[in-house]
């Protein structure tokens, strides 16, 4: 380190690398200068994984994981324990935002490639969060305990029940009973508060491998084998600037904006028309009552519009459990399926242009069939969609090498 | 901006695709004003008086209700309080789910969270919605839920209704009745907009039960977007001051 520091913050640097951390992570790190609206999901996202974990924590210190209490306990937070209620709708209002700005992190990385190299093993680790933060969702949603809790788990942990010679052992293990329970509401509790915080390291990851390789942009311009030299550092990136505190006062400007988003659902709107919170979730679980309509949540919809999609083949729902898995493992081989020799969406041609947003709508269209009940229109559609969906994916290594790209400018563009 | 209104698409698109209750009959609109306290009071006298014998209300405490609704503690216990419960206790009945199953064939369900899982509207034009049925074991269906296993507990107050069919024919000239409607036939002790101000009382205090702390959210809310109005500015003028020396 060139600087030496001395007093208390010396006596702590000699034995834990505190300025050197600050200095390599904020204010000497050098993100390129043209970061615009799409940059800001990704500290969003963190800051909502905080709050989902501090509510959650307060909430957990008076719900009860029991089948005989879980609905009460609920209630009793809502209407009993002081500022339960702002809690309670903070977290449920969190989980869907938390799904929103992630979507958007990712519409993000396909826009401006950061998925490409050197950052495909970001990508990864980004895919494996979104895969935790799923995990976690699915565990937290059966905790209210009421009708679509359950029978919203019964239906996902069924699936497990469609794995070939296996399945209905691997359904009863994953219960611990022969029906969701209370045996399996106590142990959805558990791994719900467990992996947010193995949520929480693979951020922590996912910032070391950014930091590793430094922040794409929206030209997909490697800043660091541009120009060298800036006004804070000679070695450091021409069209970099320190992330402290350039871009820490830009993301208290995103903060802002977003809670007020925030805070007008949770005042105003916290069950935001029955889609955050689904009216049938008022009514506690009954095992022997099946509603008429079973939906997900919201941002599981397209997975399960995927799996209706599929009929089932020799008596067996299996392949359309395989085709709702391939839909996400899919995402893990994007950074090889692009041979497109530019990152940025701005310098591709029409052919990407066009399949990403027709993959945008996709995505839009199929979270929309999957909160409808089956009809032969809504399979149908959900069909055609799920093949577009996983078109944009197999014929990328096509459609990019035959577009017509233009040329990439030497320096970052305002 | 066309990536601003592709973000737009992006999050309002959900909201396109409500989730609906899917009652088939189109309901009535119950008016709802959760700062009517009068009506809220009424609304709860009516509730312990008709509807709790059977509905538990088990959510809510005595003396949340009286203080929400400006009841004192005196009426609290003269006129709203029959079962000999202390004021902190929670709305309960001493009806037994299995009497539930043996008497209407269904276990009576809790109505504190029923307009959230129905909604304000339904409560209301299910409260008006009985009519003659021979058919039923209590002689009564329902508009908005079919073979209910009710009976019509405030019959002598609204009267009669009789349901209005109309008439086609299949494609075979077989008849088919519609459900057309309902019509009061005779009227009961009170008189037709006595009885509707009698169910949207009791709608508006099923409202409040729901989620009582509604109102105060509300309220609560707008100060907080002020606050976040105002440190908008203070974000937006330290963001500006630091970025002037970057393009």
């Amino acid at each position: 380190m060139s600087t030496e520091t001395s007093g208390f913050l010396g006596w702590i640097d000699e034995r834990f690398p505190l300025t050197k951390v600050w200095k390599e992570h904020l204010a000497e790190y050098y993100a390129p200068k043209n970061f615009n609206f799409w940059y800001y999901f990704g500290s969003l996202a963190m800051l909502v994984l905080v709050l989902q974990i501090v509510t959650g924590l307060w909430l957990a210190m008076n719900y009860k994981p029991s089948a005989a209490d879980a609905f009460a306990s609920v209630e009793y937070i809502m209407r009993d324990v002081d500022w339960g209620w702002l809690l309670r709708y903070m977290h449920s209002t969190g989980s869907s935002f938390f799904f929103i700005l992630v979507y958007l992190h990712m519409f993000r990385a396909l826009m401006y490639g950061s998925y490409r190299k050197p950052r495909e093993l970001l990508w990864i680790i980004g895919v494996i969060i979104y895969v935790a933060m799923m995990a976690t969702a699915f565990f937290g949603y059966l905790l209210p305990w009421g009708q679509m809790s359950y029978w919203g788990a019964q239906v996902i942990v069924n699936l497990f029940a469609a794995v070939p010679g296996i399945g209905e052992e691997l359904a009863v293990w994953v219960r611990g009973d022969y029906v969701i329970s209370d045996v399996t509401l106590n142990r959805f509790f558990a791994f719900h508060f467990l992996v947010p915080f193995i949520l929480a390291a693979l951020v922590f990851v996912h910032i070391v491998a950014l930091h590793k390789v430094g922040s794409n942009n929206p030209d997909g311009i490697e800043i660091k084998k541009g120009p060298k030299g800036n006004r804070w550092d000679p070695n450091a990136p021409a069209d970099g600037i320190p992330f402290h505190p350039y871009y820490s006062v830009k993301d208290i400007v995103g903060v802002v904006v977003f809670l007020a988003i925030f805070s007008a659902v949770v005042f105003f709107a916290p069950d935001l028309g029955g889609l955050f919170l689904e009216p049938p979730n008022f009514i506690p679980a009954n095992p022997l009552k099946t509603p008429e309509h079973i939906a997900p949540v919201w941002y599981f919809t397209p997975f399960y519009a995927m799996l209706r999609a599929v009929p089932p083949m020799f008596g067996s729902q299996f392949p359309g459990v395989v085709v709702m898995f391939a839909a996400i493992l899919i995402m893990f081989f994007l950074p090889w399926l692009d041979r497109s020799p530019v990152k940025s969406m701005r310098y591709k041609g029409p052919l990407f242009k066009i399949a990403l947003a027709i993959f945008a709508v996709t995505f839009v269209v199929l979270a929309w069939l999957g909160l409808e009940a089956a009809t032969p229109t809504t399979t149908l559609l959900a069909q055609i969609f799920t093949t577009l969906y996983f078109l944009f994916f197999l014929l990328m290594p096509i459609y990019t090498k035959m577009d017509k790209t233009k040329p990439v400018p030497e320096r970052v563009t305002k | 901006m066309r990536k601003l209104i592709i973000a737009s698409i992006l999050l309002l698109a959900p909201a396109f695709a409500s989730a609906s209750g899917g009652a088939a009959v189109p309901l009535e609109d119950a008016g709802i004003d959760l700062d009517d306290k009068a009506s809220l009071q009424r609304g709860a006298k009516y509730y312990v008086n008709y509807c709790m014998g059977c509905h538990s209300l088990k959510y809510m405490r005595y003396n949340r209700m009286a203080e929400d609704l400006g009841i004192d503690d005196v009426d609290l216990r003269q006129s709203l309080i029959f079962t000999g419960a202390k004021p902190g206790e929670l709305m309960a009945n001493a009806l037994r789910p299995e009497d539930g199953e043996k008497w209407f064939g269904t276990a009576v369900p809790d109505l504190t969270l029923v307009t959230r899982w129905r909604s304000p509207d339904w409560v209301y034009s299910y409260l008006k919605g009985f009519y003659l049925d021979d058919s039923r074991p209590y002689g009564v269906n329902n508009l908005v839920f079919p073979d209910v296993g009710m009976p019509h507990v405030l019959g002598p107050l609204q009267g009669v209704q009789e349901a209005v069919y109309t008439e086609s024919h299949g494609e075979e000239g077989e008849a088919k009745k519609h459900l057309e409607g309902i019509e009061l036939v005779e009227t009961g002790s009170m008189s037709p907009d006595k009885y509707d101000g009698m169910a949207r009382d009791l709608t508006n205090f099923l409202t409040y039960a729901g989620e009582p702390i509604k109102r105060e959210r509300e309220k609560l809310g707008i100060y907080v977007l002020l606050f976040l109005g105002l440190f908008f500015i203070v974000a937006y003028a330290l963001k500006k001051e630091y970025w002037k020396d970057v393009h």
